[in-house]
């Protein structure tokens, strides 16, 4: 396989995950625009949306202020945003465009279709009756796509790649959204209790879809900062967690290795992160600092992208 | 002027459709325009859904359009197709003699067939290319005919195409969309089928591997995702199971080309080129190109790789050689020309320069290395003001120029706003040269959509039927 077929199919599934988190993010916060507030007042909401969607810099070069049709429109339809849901539905489809023969037509229907209809809605008429539909819309098309590969496509080094990116995608998406809020997840916060932290809590796991999983996964199902940290960092079950993305991220580079017959760095990096994960108890992970680990985390993630790159000549 | 004749392919004098139509014309009867009109939206659908687009040069907004896909079928007999299709197997075993000869002995020169200039000064020809004999002694292996049709038997060769012709994707795209549209209709005829042409192509390209590669890999390389026949380079690979490469995937080492993989480097053995000579190596021809791969000419001249098709062959589809093609068919095959040429005016010459001056709202002009239908002029539909700018630019540059009659382009029944009605088609059947020639039966027909208008280029609001070829 060429090394830039593997660099395009990684891309492909990775601006597609890109896209369907990036929605995500937006239906939240588009709700919590909704909700009768909690202190916190709708400039500060906003921005915190865009840090969790890694867009807070070039939000500020462009904007003044952190209004919600300012955001919306830099998050949802801005090309300058080069991680908004229109760049990466584009990118998706650039990608499998570069490598239509690497990919099932189905996998390739889908995603011109997304980016056609995506094409034809115009910003300026993209008003907040219309926007949870379009929204819901998107994130569906995400996930047919995501179901057309699971679907159709060979289960060769191609797909090893396009799953890699996905996931790496994933864990970075989850990872930053706790991130950028971490210090409400710390045992210390407990005792408050309030319903702020309450209401909080579910919207963390409102971004990652996991606000009804959390309550058949914990027994007495009262939202707890440990036990919400615990369900996106550590449990197995949850499909957005960063122990699972990496079980899934180290079966890929096992996979790799396998059919190529040679082990990599990138193998060994994948390896040491995951041990990571499986090794440490959430006890232990607050003791030695949530933010540290998240943090050294984020950079993880991303190194292994890049040495996946040099390993594989992405080029 | 003289109101001109058109040939229509469906009916004859009398108004009956001729035999070929008759079920067509039987069939229509019991439509009504809104089914059609649905089925023409229909079609619109499924092309856009595939992706299948091309780009236009010079226009700035959607880089990607459709090329409107018309759902009438345009129909051939299997006596008409014999006879086209031994006319096109001729003319292209003499062109491939042609650029053999012009490469090596010059034969044709000699013996004062030809004019020296006419080649040895032509941009196309490529003095890189003396003395080298490609595999299989085949030099144009993938050429699209470009025919048109004045009469019951007159068809004229237009162009040879022997560069990199595209549109072979629509031939198949437009057959399986007519074939989910209208399988009544297509059940009605013996249709002969196209859909083997990504088979024979592959066996062609594997016929002209380097000596002693039995199993070769192919690969068709493409300018990339903006170039405007993006669609088909992708659409060809894929039908082939050959890796689609740019030129960065490439490299030459130790006189060998190879693919830039996830491990261990691949050597590639036959290159079917979708970009022109003057970008396939920086080092050999244009140094600023980004598209191509350094260092690959001379690994093709030292055998070790086959380029499809070879550097050099645009000579042959030279608008300049064109009027030498009868010759050039009698030369090398000892037979007359079983298709016409147009007669064709070269402006370079003092007197068919007066000629196409003093007539020019008659004749089409040409530039002699333009193509897409872009910068041509068509005498008589051009206005006064059309006309007199064109004088000036072709008194500028004769030498850039060559005319042809106005042909009179035969008509086929052609869905429009106002029902089925009759509009002006070409048609270009393709052809692969390897060990044997391999024709498919078929092609693609386009179509000038606007009524009246003589120009089919899908630059310039044309579009594409599917072409059927009945069976016996």
């Amino acid at each position: 396989m060429l090394g830039r077929t593997a660099s395009s199919l990684f891309w492909m599934s990775r601006y597609n995950e890109r896209a369907e988190n990036m929605t995500r993010l937006l239906e939240v916060a588009y709700r919590i625009a909704m909700t009768p507030r909690f202190a916190s007042d709708a400039e500060e909401d906003w921005r915190s949306t865009l840090v969790s969607a890694g867009c807070c810099t070039g939000f500020e070069e462009k904007y003044e202020e952190f209004t919600q049709k300012n955001a919306v429109n830099y998050l949802l339809f801005d090309r300058d945003n080069p991680s908004s849901v229109r760049s990466s539905i584009e990118q998706a489809r650039n990608n499998a465009r570069s490598v239509r023969t690497a990919i099932t037509s189905e996998m390739w229907e889908s995603l011109n279709e997304t980016y056609i209809g995506f094409s034809e809605v115009r910003p300026q008429h993209m008003t907040d009756d219309k926007l949870p539909d379009f929204l819901n819309w998107v994130k569906q098309r995400a996930m047919l796509f995501r179901g057309a590969l699971l679907g159709t496509l060979m289960r060769n080094d191609g797909y090893y790649f396009s799953q890699l990116g996905a996931f790496i995608e994933r864990a970075d998406n989850t990872a930053r959204i706790l991130d950028v809020k971490y210090w409400i997840l710390l045992p210390d916060n407990e005792v408050i209790g309030g319903s702020l932290d309450t209401y909080q809590w579910s919207t963390i796991l409102r971004s990652v879809s996991a606000n009804r999983s959390y309550r058949h996964a914990y027994r007495d199902s009262s939202l707890k900062a440990f036990n919400v940290a615990e369900f996106l960092i550590l449990r197995k079950e949850m499909p957005r967690s960063l122990a699972y993305c990496y079980d899934w991220i180290e079966d890929c580079m096992s996979d790799l290795t396998e059919s190529y017959g040679e082990k990599l760095l990138s193998h060994d990096m994948a390896t040491d992160t995951h041990g990571l994960l499986t090794q440490q108890t959430m006890e232990e992970i607050f003791q030695n600092g949530l933010h540290e680990f998240l943090t050294d985390f984020i950079a993880r993630n991303n190194g292994l992208s890049h040495q996946l790159s040099a390993d594989y000549n992405f080029a | 002027m003289e109101e001109l004749r058109f040939f229509d392919e469906m009916l004859d004098e009398s108004g009956g459709a001729r035999a070929p139509y008759r079920d067509l014309a039987k069939w229509l009867e019991g439509k009504n325009p809104a089914e059609l009109r649905k089925k023409s939206r229909e079609a619109e659908v499924i092309f856009r859904r595939l992706g299948i687009t091309f780009a236009v040069y010079g226009t700035s907004e959607a880089t990607e359009r459709l090329i409107p896909f018309d759902i009438m079928p345009r129909i051939i007999s299997a006596s008409e197709w014999r006879r086209l299709s031994a006319g096109i197997d001729q003319r292209v075993k003499a062109l491939n003699a042609f650029l053999h000869d012009i490469y090596h002995r010059q034969e044709i020169i000699r013996a004062g067939r030809i004019p020296a200039d006419l080649i040895i000064q032509n941009e196309a020809f490529l003095p890189e290319m003396i003395g080298f004999t490609p595999p299989a002694r085949v030099y144009a292996h993938i050429i699209g005919t470009d025919i048109v049709r004045v009469g019951q038997n007159e068809f004229y060769v237009l162009e040879d195409n022997t560069r990199t012709p595209s549109g072979v994707s629509y031939m198949l795209e437009n057959r399986e969309t007519m074939m989910r549209l209208f399988p009544d209709l297509f059940r009605k005829y013996r249709v002969a089928p196209v859909e083997h042409y990504p088979d024979l192509l592959k066996e062609t390209l594997k016929s002209v591997a380097p000596d002693g590669v039995e199993d070769p890999t192919i690969c068709v390389l493409t300018p990339g995702i903006f170039n405007s026949a993006y669609f088909e380079h992708a659409f060809l690979a894929d039908t082939m199971g050959a890796e689609l490469v740019e030129g960065r995937d490439l490299y030459v080492e130790g006189g060998k080309v190879w693919m830039r993989t996830t491990r261990t480097p691949q050597q590639v053995h036959v290159i079917y080129r979708r970009i022109d000579d003057a970008f396939l190596d920086p080092l050999t021809f244009r140094p600023e190109s980004m598209l191509g791969v350094p260092g690959l000419f001379d690994a093709y001249r030292a055998g070790n790789v086959t380029i499809c098709n070879a550097p050099g062959t645009g000579i042959a589809d030279d608008k300049a050689i064109y009027a030498y093609v009868p010759d050039i068919i009698e030369f090398y095959t000892g037979q007359k020309p079983i298709l016409n040429n147009v007669p064709t005016w070269n402006c370079a010459k003092e007197d068919d320069l007066k000629y196409v001056l003093d007539h020019l709202s008659e004749v089409v002009v040409k530039e002699v290395h333009g193509s897409g239908g872009y910068g041509m002029l068509i005498g008589p539909t051009s206005s006064k003001r059309e006309l007199a700018e064109f004088r000036k630019r072709l008194e500028a540059n004769p030498r850039n120029y060559i005319a042809q009659p106005t042909l009179s382009l035969s008509t086929c029944p052609t869905h429009s706003s106002s029902g089925v009605a009759p509009r002006h088609v070409d048609l270009r059947p393709y052809v692969l040269v390897g060990d044997k020639v391999r024709i498919t039966p078929g092609g693609l027909t386009r179509v000038a959509l606007k009524k009246g208008s003589l120009v089919v280029n899908s630059s310039q609001g044309g579009g594409t039927k599917d072409t059927w070829v009945l069976e016996d």
